[in-house]
């Protein structure tokens, strides 16, 4: 506590907050060229209303050191609604899971690349910092190397992911943990400007959620860069997911609390060079994720794909595929429908479809995939009854390398011997229908 | 109304007048306080705490099947103020007065031969109830024992322990912190006790004036109200007693102390829709043909949670059998395998009818 106290920031201290978040603040100055360290004769007003502000809410400046895992801890225990915990340039050696219980506190580092809070030495936990509480704000600074997921947040009500960085630097490691940033159960959910490298399952994963943008974010290096999956409302663009197995995942999943992907708009998406093999460890459903796929959908509906720039993908650029495992649940609609892939500027894909799936499928169609590939199933077992309907599909209005295939199954599953592929393009007289974009408390 | 309740107030005050004008009682205004103490010894809790001896109205408990924490052994009380008393709950825990204060200590014999023995405690937790909810506090004993110092961040202290079979570990203990109690004990994210619950609590214990069912001893002192009968009350098998349930029993009863807390619906482990609390009817739930979702490397290359019949493909033993950080399950209070839990779940799969597996149709 001592160190903390010595570290807390009261009024009159603007220099030493501005001297460790030089950068932070740099960006408050809105467009002025003053100089941050000198803000008492040159910054605006306003700049100096901020910074003061900052000070206040400051609970404490953190710094790297022996005590690091138990200053920070505190704090973030001690911290009370409204304040911002900060944490100063440099690595800090963690040993356990950080974690925030208290609503409305902002962890706040010097920068993505100066704040690093390293969990090579972790002794126990399943991730590197865990955020419960409501209204919370993660900004710039970086997660390394936890045992098991970066940053996971679960149940939150708003909760923002600025400039934060989850990466795994040893290597592109079956024992790397399975997520990045971990968004699960919560709503109004914003990753902005955000990067996530090395992952062993999704990079970016947003599961069991609703109200969510990720945009202008980076995935690589990653099994799947980026995944929605079970989740509602989301709204995916700007982000570049490149050198990952498979780049952006829409997915639904069976026997899980909340079910039925839907509303899902994935565009202006930069998803290219997914050339990294798939290093998950077999049995998780990832492990089924192809190298070099762009886009990829499993049973999911209302989801819309467009303006994205998709290619040099090696099994294909766009897949839509009913669930293709089996699953038993009563709730679960397997197919994929009201699906709406449009204004794509397409690059060379499918020439070599990679893992145990697209291989199988790839003899069924002479060793190649096209561009878009679609399975067509339209049916389904449920309850011991065959369930039909129809699956709206639209491709339409894609550039560049634009090869399309419709397998032509009848039923989930991927039985490739009952393929009847065609490569007419469906829904040409289907109406793309308007949808309202995601909004977020914390974007006004 | 405001004379009323001072008058009963008053008259509480007066009945209780012996008990509370002694300065060795419980310290009902620590246990109120808006901030916790800093010293355990401010509540006290304990006539002696060097050996755990609880102070008046202090009453010890145990279950029928306790969660692992690395081969600690654990001393349980619980505190109900005065006039006060929890109600009986048939599946949950039960609804304990505010002012309740449950109180678990963790340690390690000299000799695990001699379990009751020459206890070194490490930690003592508390779940206060206040008006609020309940608050979890660690406090970590220092080395003579005489007093536990709040430690909010949690701590980690290495320990060398000896097992009876002779084998001496050395582990990192890790005391919780206040946000990691909470890693296990919620529910819909608030606060909540696991371990009274009648189907942990319903047994015998040797209290000084002799051996009585728990929850009968509770109900005769008045902190528990509407039990009904022992024989009427569920019980659970306890895991290491062949003589107490079934194979299948003694699994669900270790599963349900050792995983059930966080795997149950709007649990903190609710997101995986694994359930494997005593109550889960859903055999995909219980993890039987499940397939992971975010296990991630904790698969262990292994297909299912629970392979029927087979443990060598089961996801769930694995997860109990390895010590990697990030891996390991339960998440918090095991760097050890639990040899004796691996073998009962690892049995209790393999003798799991191999049926039914989801497949096309």
């Amino acid at each position: 506590m001592k160190s903390l106290n010595k570290l807390r920031i009261r009024d009159g201290q603007p220099a030493l907050v501005a001297a460790l978040f030089g950068l932070t603040l740099a960006a408050c100055d809105q467009g002025s060229d003053q100089s941050a360290s000198a803000p008492e004769t040159t910054s605006p007003p306003d700049v100096m209303e901020k910074m003061e502000e900052t000070a206040e809410d400051a609970a404490a400046v953190l710094m790297p050191g022996p005590d690091a895992q138990e200053q920070i801890q505190e704090a973030l225990i001690v911290a009370e609604p409204g304040d911002t915990v900060m944490l100063g340039a440099g690595v800090f050696e963690l040993t356990d899971v950080l974690s925030l219980d208290v609503d409305d506190v902002t962890l706040l580092g010097a920068g993505m690349d100066k704040t690093i809070l390293s969990f090579k030495g972790q002794l126990a936990g399943g991730e590197g910092l865990l955020v419960t509480s409501d209204r919370t704000v993660l900004k710039d600074f970086s997660i390394e190397d936890p045992k098991g997921d970066g940053i996971k947040a679960k149940g939150v009500d708003t909760i923002s992911f600025l400039n934060v960085r989850a990466a795994w630097t040893q290597g592109l490691k079956d024992t790397n943990g399975a997520y990045g940033l971990y968004p699960v159960q919560s709503k109004n959910v914003l990753i902005d400007g955000s990067v996530a490298f090395g992952a062993s399952d999704a990079g970016i994963y947003v599961g069991q959620s609703q109200n969510i943008i990720v945009r202008n974010s980076t995935a690589e290096y990653n099994v799947a860069g980026i995944e929605i999956e079970n989740s509602y409302d989301a709204d995916v663009y700007n982000n570049t997911a490149q050198h990952n197995s498979t780049g952006i995942l829409v997915f639904d999943m069976p026997n899980l609390p909340q079910m039925g992907s839907r509303s899902i708009r994935v565009y202006q998406n930069k998803v290219i060079n997914n050339d990294t093999d798939n290093f998950s460890p077999p049995g998780g459903i990832v492990n089924i994720a192809p190298k070099g796929a762009g886009i990829l959908v499993f049973s999911s509906r209302d989801v819309h794909i467009f303006e994205n720039e998709v290619g040099n993908n090696q099994t294909s650029n766009i897949l839509l595929v009913g669930y293709p495992v089996p699953y038993e649940d009563p709730n679960m609609n397997p197919l994929v429908r009201e699906i709406y892939v449009y204004n794509n500027t397409l690059g060379k894909a499918g020439w070599a479809p990679n893992g145990p799936l697209a291989e199988e499928g790839a003899k069924a169609l002479g060793g190649q995939f096209p561009s878009i590939l679609w399975d067509g199933a339209h049916s389904y077992m449920r309850d011991g009854e065959t369930v039909s309907e129809e699956a709206v599909v639209v491709i339409r209005g894609n550039t560049g390398e634009t090869s399309f295939l419709n397998l032509g199954l009848t039923n989930v599953g991927l039985n490739f011997m009952e393929a009847q592929p065609s490569p007419e393009l469906p829904g040409v007289d289907v109406e793309i229908p308007a949808y309202d974009p995601v909004v977020l408390p914390q974007d006004s | 109304m405001r004379f009323v309740l001072s008058l009963l107030i008053l008259l509480m005050g007066v009945s209780g007048l012996p008990h509370l004008s002694s300065a060795e009682g419980v310290n009902d205004a620590a246990v109120f306080a808006a901030k916790p103490a800093k010293l355990l010894s401010a509540y006290r809790l304990f006539a002696d705490p060097a050996v755990m001896t609880p102070n008046d109205g202090v009453v010890p408990y145990d279950l029928n099947t306790p969660l692992f924490t690395d081969y600690a052994v654990k001393r349980r009380f619980v505190y109900v103020p005065d006039g006060a008393s929890a109600e009986y709950h048939e599946t949950e825990a039960f609804d304990f007065p505010v002012g309740t204060v449950l109180v678990k200590s963790f340690g390690y014999p000299a000799d695990f031969s001699k379990p009751d023995q020459d206890i070194q405690f490490i930690e003592t937790r508390l779940l206060i109830h206040q008006q609020e909810g309940w608050v979890a506090l660690p406090y970590v004993w220092n080395d003579d024992m005489s007093d536990a110092t709040l430690k909010v961040a949690g701590k980690r202290v290495d320990k060398q322990i000896a097992l009876a079979d002779g084998t001496v570990k050395s582990i990192s203990y890790a005391v919780p912190n206040k946000n990691q109690c909470k890693g296990c004990h919620a529910l819909d994210d608030a606060v909540i006790p696991l371990g009274p619950k009648a189907r942990h609590l319903n047994k015998d214990f040797a209290y000084p004036s002799g051996m009585a069912n728990q929850l009968q001893h509770w109900s005769d002192a008045g902190l528990l109200s509407g039990a009904p009968d022992a024989a009427s009350a569920p019980a659970m098998a306890v895991w290491n007693d062949p003589t107490s349930g079934s194979l299948e029993e003694r699994a669900r009863a270790y599963l349900d102390v050792n995983c059930g807390h966080c795997h149950r619906p709007r649990g903190p482990a609710d997101n995986s829709g694994l359930f494997l609390s005593a109550l889960e009817e859903d055999r995909i739930a219980l993890g039987i043909w499940k397939r992971p979702v975010a296990a991630g490397q904790g698969t262990g290359g292994r297909n299912f949670d629970i392979a029927p019949g087979d443990p060598s493909d089961s996801i769930l033993l694995f997860r109990m059998e390895t010590t990697e950080p990030g891996v390991l399950m339960p998440e918090l209070g095991r760097s050890l395998q639990h040899d004796e839990g691996v073998a009962l779940i690892g049995a209790w799969i393999e003798s799991l009818p191999v049926t039914d597996q989801p497949q096309w149709q």
